[in-house]
């Protein structure tokens, strides 16, 4: 998954779109001046990519005004699919869980199919499946900041708590090896954004992003060995010169 | 009457989102609307009462992460 802000052209977001690998672009609604007509520019664009659109309620602070905004977009870009954001911190953007699982609820009964940007709190989970989502979208760190996965554990046993749960790493990620990280555990997904638009050459971190999360979902499959504290030699002893 | 299009102060004399829209010069842009606080559809627009004070937020697809 791949969003769609901050890209220095459009060209230039095009050509990420396509070296990225994903199938899914995030999109936002905003207010539109009259006579302005950009919005019909830009939904071009995302509708020549060929991938699924994910509108997102981005920015929202409130239940009500995440549904409302919820419900333009999902007539504007013509999806149920919505990722849900219930902003409860201005300086950490990190989620409302109340006001989430609100949210949530109310739109999961009107037909929406909700993607939460949530945290790894397990109990928040909880109330988001209940709620009727079946999708769940875990911070790896707070938007935009680039710090990885910072509280692996926490993202472990989420992980772990539900196995069958199409999990979505959503924000956070800077580098493509905290997504190959993040492949490793088990997630499904990542979404990205700041990290590859604002990077210096966006469509070649585009790539190391796809051959990363390629490499972190192989290293999954082919289940890696357990990690352990004592120190195990690779190269048999047996047949070793001078052994006593 | 005076209202409130992405808040900022409007006079229209239309009294019907519909011909609000048209009014304000949005003519048949890809916009979805909603009324203090509340959404309303493509097809309701013109049997939705606009009066004096409301707050229209009409918004359009952009750019997100």
């Amino acid at each position: 998954m791949l969003g769609t802000a901050q890209y220095p052209s459009p060209a230039i977001l095009g050509a990420a779109f396509r070296e990225s690998a994903a199938s899914v672009a995030t999109v936002s609604v905003r207010r539109e001046a009259a006579g302005a007509q950009a919005g019909e520019g830009f939904w071009r664009l995302i509708r020549d990519l060929g991938v699924h659109v994910l509108p997102n309620t981005a920015g929202c602070h409130s239940p009500s005004e995440a549904i409302t905004t919820a419900k333009m977009a999902r007539e504007l870009f013509e999806t149920d699919w919505i990722k849900l954001e219930v902003i409860g911190h201005s300086d950490s953007l990190q989620p409302d869980p109340f006001g989430l699982v609100e949210a949530a609820a109310s739109l999961c009964r009107d037909g929406f199919k909700v993607f939460p940007y949530t945290t790894e709190d397990l109990v928040l989970a909880d109330r988001l499946l209940d709620a009727g989502c079946e999708v769940l979208m875990p911070w790896g760190a707070p938007i935009g900041t680039g710090l990885g996965l910072v509280n692996p554990y926490g993202l472990r046993s989420l992980r772990a708590q539900y196995p069958d749960v199409p999990m979505v790493i959503d924000a956070g990620l800077g580098l493509p090896s905290q997504a190959a990280q993040a492949m490793e555990m088990g997630f499904d997904a990542v979404l990205l954004n700041t990290a590859v638009a604002k990077a210096g050459d966006p469509v070649a971190m585009a790539i190391a992003f796809a051959k990363a999360i390629e490499a972190g979902k192989l290293a999954r499959n082919a289940d890696p060995m357990d990690p352990r504290d004592m120190a195990a030699p690779s190269t048999p002893l047996i047949g070793k010169a001078f052994l006593q | 009457m005076k209202i409130s299009i992405n808040g900022a102060a409007k006079d229209v004399t239309s009294i019907n989102l519909a011909a609000v829209l048209a009014e304000a010069g949005y003519g048949d842009a890809r916009v979805a609307t909603a009324v203090n606080g509340h959404f309303v559809p493509v097809g309701q627009r013109a049997s939705c009462p606009i009066e004096a004070g409301d707050q229209l937020e009409i918004v359009a697809p952009r750019q997100g992460g």
